[in-house]
């Protein structure tokens, strides 16, 4: 039936063991609640937004998807319930529970669709209808997917404030009567209303005061565990996903460049760009970055034009000649897995490298 | 001595033009009105005051279409093309001149009322709002009593009762360009009401104003034939309004003189269409949509 | 000693009551000084009423009580008085893509300021050095390019030579890295701080990020509600944070070894602002004291002072006073 991910080409990263929890030895036996296998999306013409994403993970998992804009990971996000546009071309394998999303009939994908997994999207004021009230939008998926009668509906609609902190008497406002954090809660109530087994949340305290997003966090993380309900959770915030999820995957021009426990990526990241964006974010009191910015000159590669070799060569302040030519792929790495060819064992982190680039990266910390 | 220069201009225009060309509709519509516009210009040069003199007609009375006289004869005897092409003279003259005038107006009251929100706002969008609801029939044979048939009356008529939907057209697009932050650049650099006004809201805007201006041609031109069908215009001079009038008055119809009624109206149609679609392919191409790529 | 290159004295500003609200004091007393070749940091929750400070600042705003002033000298509002401040201060906003009117090319974009203010003379010298002095190099590849086809730190790169076209002294920075990807942050604020050693631009950056006051600010002043509460050097507000609002807001960046305090509720709305001190509803001090504890009464009845702006200071009543 499934083939084990272990039997798998030993070089490239297949999903499975790296994205379970460290000492979860007897997992294998059961189905990932979500596999996702060598996805790939392009947008027409030339749009390459993710060129070949691999993952999986188990129910009651938590998983952070870091990148930038350009890295692909909120269409990621959006093709696990199909929500691209027609025009996009998809291909690869999306199993929930075992069934291929991109393959699935119309009537079984809105069936999944909230029930099984289900999305909190990014800025809460464009995603909620302004001219419904926020009880009415809560209680719309319950009525679809519970066929249950309006009563049952309010009483649940009610339940559901409850657990994210909004009074259930502001049930009749409309969302541009509540405040940014009251709205992201409001979009949270939604997601769980049809009590899915996954949800993932893209930027969901992006625009989000510090202390407000402390709340929402702490929010997600309770409901996520109480109900052990999977959660993929998208920022550009490497620290926030650390905080929230077991597992860690940072994206870079459509592809994952490294994975595995968040805890020891945070530790000790791998890939070059890990290491840059966490550094971006400095720790206060760290006497390294007082005064001393840390970034990377360039941008985020444009997805049409995406040459061979490693993506993010342009930028790299530790490249090699190879690195321009030879194409790169999730090799092990620690714990988890980076897609640098500086991890390979043949590759000696002595040797100096070819461009020196007068980006800090944060080496200079460790 | 620097290197740097201020970059030449002509870049977006050329731009624009390759888009434009692209379209179908757009290429439609600009044939169209060349032909329209060329046969209106040139008409000098092929036809004299005798084609168009009502006593020196050499036709038969309302002779339907013939090798000499392609789209036939009038009353008195006038060959109806010739009528025709000396006709769009004066309806595509009044329509232009009517719209311009509409434009201008409209476009600074809008952009004044959207800049100036209080007092000076509110009291133009006060003034807009009553001619809105002055009828336009009335207000153009009240105008044309006044001012007396013609030409000049029926462009004053249509100017004064077409201005309004450019005002409160480019007054609601001025508010949504100064909520943007940009403005606020602009007055932390230390611009002032007229520089943000000339300078930052009118180019802005213009691609509105622009669009705007080829439907509101359309509507003049319907305007004008309306007005001088009703008799408002100068019985003397020759329009396409009144050729039907004369046509309708006239009893062609009765007569079934199909050639004197339907070329005027269908040359109505098929300019208007001229217009609005040059109009829609330019608002395509101007879409904000497409300027992020 | 030298006059601040920019300071707000008692500075008030309220917008008028709507629709059957009070009026809300945005700005309810502030006194904040940026020295000569300073970096301060202002760092606050949105609705706090920093924005309309810093805006205050540049003379967008005109204070409905209190004082800007400019190197000692009180900010005028007739218009001639407005328009030379502006030569000397500049605004630095959040979202670049759209403080750059679409349809200026780089070019105009940067010569406007000079250009509104009669500076034509040596124009394209003066846009060639803020363009590469912005860090946009060669200028010439730029100068015909439009704010769309420029990435998130270009634009901002754009705006920032636009405001070093006027030379200023003083830049005012509304979040100016929150809306640019994380790793171009760095670059952003890495160019904020040579200018400062390469140009003697003192800077007000206005921000709800904690870690970026930590990379370049060197005092740090946190405001709550229209009000200052903690003021200080940057070391010492953010490593030994003594208002509870402070210490709340530390406590809950991500990888920090604290126990998080996250505190309940949002910030109330400026025209409902609470009686005595004005964060005692949220604090977590407040709540953690005894309820016959008579500094209660302190807490709810007794407002306090506005904090001066010439030394590091804290607004609250249940401050532990520093040893020695």
């Amino acid at each position: 039936m499934r083939e084990e991910p272990a039997a798998r080409a030993p070089k490239a990263l297949a999903g499975g063991p790296t994205t379970r929890p460290l000492g979860a030895v007897g997992r294998d036996t059961l189905a990932a609640l979500l596999e996702v296998r060598d996805l790939h999306v392009t947008f027409r013409p030339d749009v390459r937004a993710v060129r070949g994403v691999s993952l999986s993970l188990d129910a009651g998992q938590t998983l952070g998807v870091a990148g930038e804009s350009g890295s692909g990971k909120s269409t990621v996000a959006l093709s696990l319930l199909r929500l691209l546009p027609s025009s996009a071309q998809v291909s690869g394998e999306i199993l929930v529970a075992g069934e291929d999303v991109l393959r699935m009939n119309w009537g079984r994908l809105r069936a999944v669709r909230w029930a099984d997994a289900s999305i909190v999207f990014q800025g809460a004021m464009s995603a909620l209808n302004p001219v419904r009230t926020i009880g009415e939008q809560i209680r719309e998926p319950i009525l679809l997917h519970d066929k249950v009668g309006t009563r049952a509906a309010r009483e649940r609609t009610a339940a559901l404030l409850d657990a994210v902190g909004v009074p259930a008497r502001r049930a009749g406002a409309y969302p541009h009567e509540l405040s940014g954090g009251q709205r992201q809660r409001v979009m949270i109530a939604m997601a769980l209303a049809c009590r899915p087994n996954l949800i993932v949340a893209d930027e969901p305290t992006t625009a989000l005061d510090v202390i407000v997003q402390a709340q929402i966090l702490q929010l997600v993380t309770d409901l996520v565990h109480e109900a052990k309900i999977s959660m993929i959770m998208i920022s550009h915030d490497l620290s926030v996903l650390a905080d929230t999820c077991d597992a860690l995957a940072v994206m870079y021009a459509g592809r994952i460049v490294e994975i595995g426990d968040s805890r020891a990526i945070m530790a000790e990241p791998r890939h070059p760009y890990t290491r840059a964006l966490s550094s971006a974010f400095p720790a206060i009191g760290d006497p390294a970055s007082r005064l001393a910015p840390s970034g990377l000159t360039g941008d985020p590669p444009d997805p049409r034009r995406i040459g061979p070799g490693c993506p993010f060569q342009p930028r790299c302040a530790e490249a090699f000649d190879d690195c321009r030519t030879r194409d790169v792929e999730l090799w092990p790495a620690g714990s988890g897995h980076a897609a640098c060819l500086l991890v390979l064992p043949d590759r000696a982190r002595s040797a100096s490298p070819t461009r020196g680039n007068l980006a800090q990266s944060g080496e200079a910390a460790s | 001595m620097s290197a740097l220069t201020a970059p030449p201009r002509i870049g977006r225009a050329r731009r624009f033009a390759g888009q434009f060309f692209r379209m179908p509709t757009a290429i439609a519509g600009v044939a169209i009105l060349g032909v329209f516009t060329i046969a209106a210009l040139t008409a000098p040069l092929y036809i004299h005051s005798s084609d168009l003199d009502v006593t020196q007609a050499t036709g038969g009375q309302l002779a339907p279409p013939s090798r000499h006289y392609p789209l036939g004869t009038d009353q008195p005897g006038r060959s109806v093309l010739l009528l025709l092409i000396w006709g769009a003279r004066a309806s595509l003259a009044i329509g232009v001149i009517a719209t311009l005038l509409a434009v201008v107006l409209g476009s600074a009251i809008g952009l004044l009322a959207g800049h100036y929100q209080r007092w000076l706002g509110r009291g133009l969008m006060h003034l807009t709002d009553w001619f809105i609801a002055v009828p336009s029939l009335p207000l153009a044979i009240s105008l044309a009593a006044v001012l007396g048939q013609g030409a000049t009356s029926i462009t004053i008529a249509i100017a004064i009762t077409s201005w309004t939907a450019t005002a409160r057209l480019i007054r609601a697009q001025t508010l949504t360009v100064e909520a943007r932050p940009f403005i606020e650049r602009a007055r932390a650099l230390g611009a002032g009401n007229v520089q943000i006004m000339v300078r930052h809201v009118l180019p802005n805007v213009a691609p509105l104003i622009l669009v705007s201006t080829t439907l509101t041609v359309a509507g003049a031109i319907l305007a004008e034939t309306t007005l001088t069908f009703l008799g408002l215009g100068n019985p003397t001079e020759v329009s396409w309004g009144t050729m039907i009038n004369e046509a309708y008055t006239g009893s062609a119809v009765s007569r079934g003189a199909w050639w004197y009624l339907l070329p005027p109206g269908i040359a109505i149609v098929v300019v208007v269409l001229g217009f609005t679609m040059t109009g829609r392919a330019i608002e395509h191409i101007l879409d904000p949509r497409m300027a992020t790529r | 000693m030298t006059a601040p290159a920019l300071e707000a004295r008692d500075l008030c500003i309220t917008y008028p009551p709507r629709q059957g609200r009070g009026p809300a004091h945005a700005v309810d007393g502030v006194n904040l000084a940026v020295g000569v070749g300073e970096i301060v940091a202002l760092i606050g929750e949105s609705g706090c009423g920093k924005s309309t400070l810093a805006r205050a600042f540049v003379g967008l705003v005109r204070p409905t009580s209190g004082e800007v002033c400019y190197q000692g000298t009180t900010l005028g509002y007739s218009s001639k008085a407005v328009k030379r401040f502006r030569r000397y201060t500049q605004l630095l906003l959040q979202d670049p893509g759209g403080a750059l009117n679409p349809k200026q090319n780089v070019f105009d974009a940067v010569a406007e300021g000079p250009r509104l203010h009669g500076l034509r003379a040596g124009l394209a010298e003066r846009v060639e050095t803020a363009l590469s002095q912005a860090g946009l190099r060669p200028p010439a590849q730029f100068a015909a390019r439009y704010p769309y086809e420029l990435s998130g730190g270009q634009q901002q790169r754009v705006v920032i030579a636009g405001a070093l076209a006027l030379e200023p002294s003083v830049i005012v920075a509304d979040e100016p890295v929150a809306s640019l990807d994380a790793s171009v942050r760095g670059e952003i604020l890495r160019l904020i701080l040579d200018l400062r050693t390469s140009l003697g631009l003192s800077a007000l950056v206005v921000s709800h990020d904690l870690g970026l006051a930590w990379n370049i600010a060197d005092r740090v002043a946190v405001m709550y509600l229209g009000r200052i509460v903690e003021q200080g050097r940057a070391e010492d507000v953010l490593l030994r944070p003594r208002h509870p609002y402070t210490q709340a807001l530390l406590s809950v960046l991500p990888g920090t070894d604290a126990d998080p305090v996250v505190l309940r509720g949002e910030p109330p709305d400026p025209t409902a602002i609470p009686a005595g001190c004005r964060f005692h509803p949220r604090c977590q001090r407040f709540a953690a004291l005894d309820t016959t504890d008579g500094r209660r009464t302190l807490c709810t009845g007794q407002a306090l002072a506005i904090l001066p702006a010439d030394a590091p200071d804290v607004a609250c009543h249940l401050i532990e006073q520093p040893h020695g």
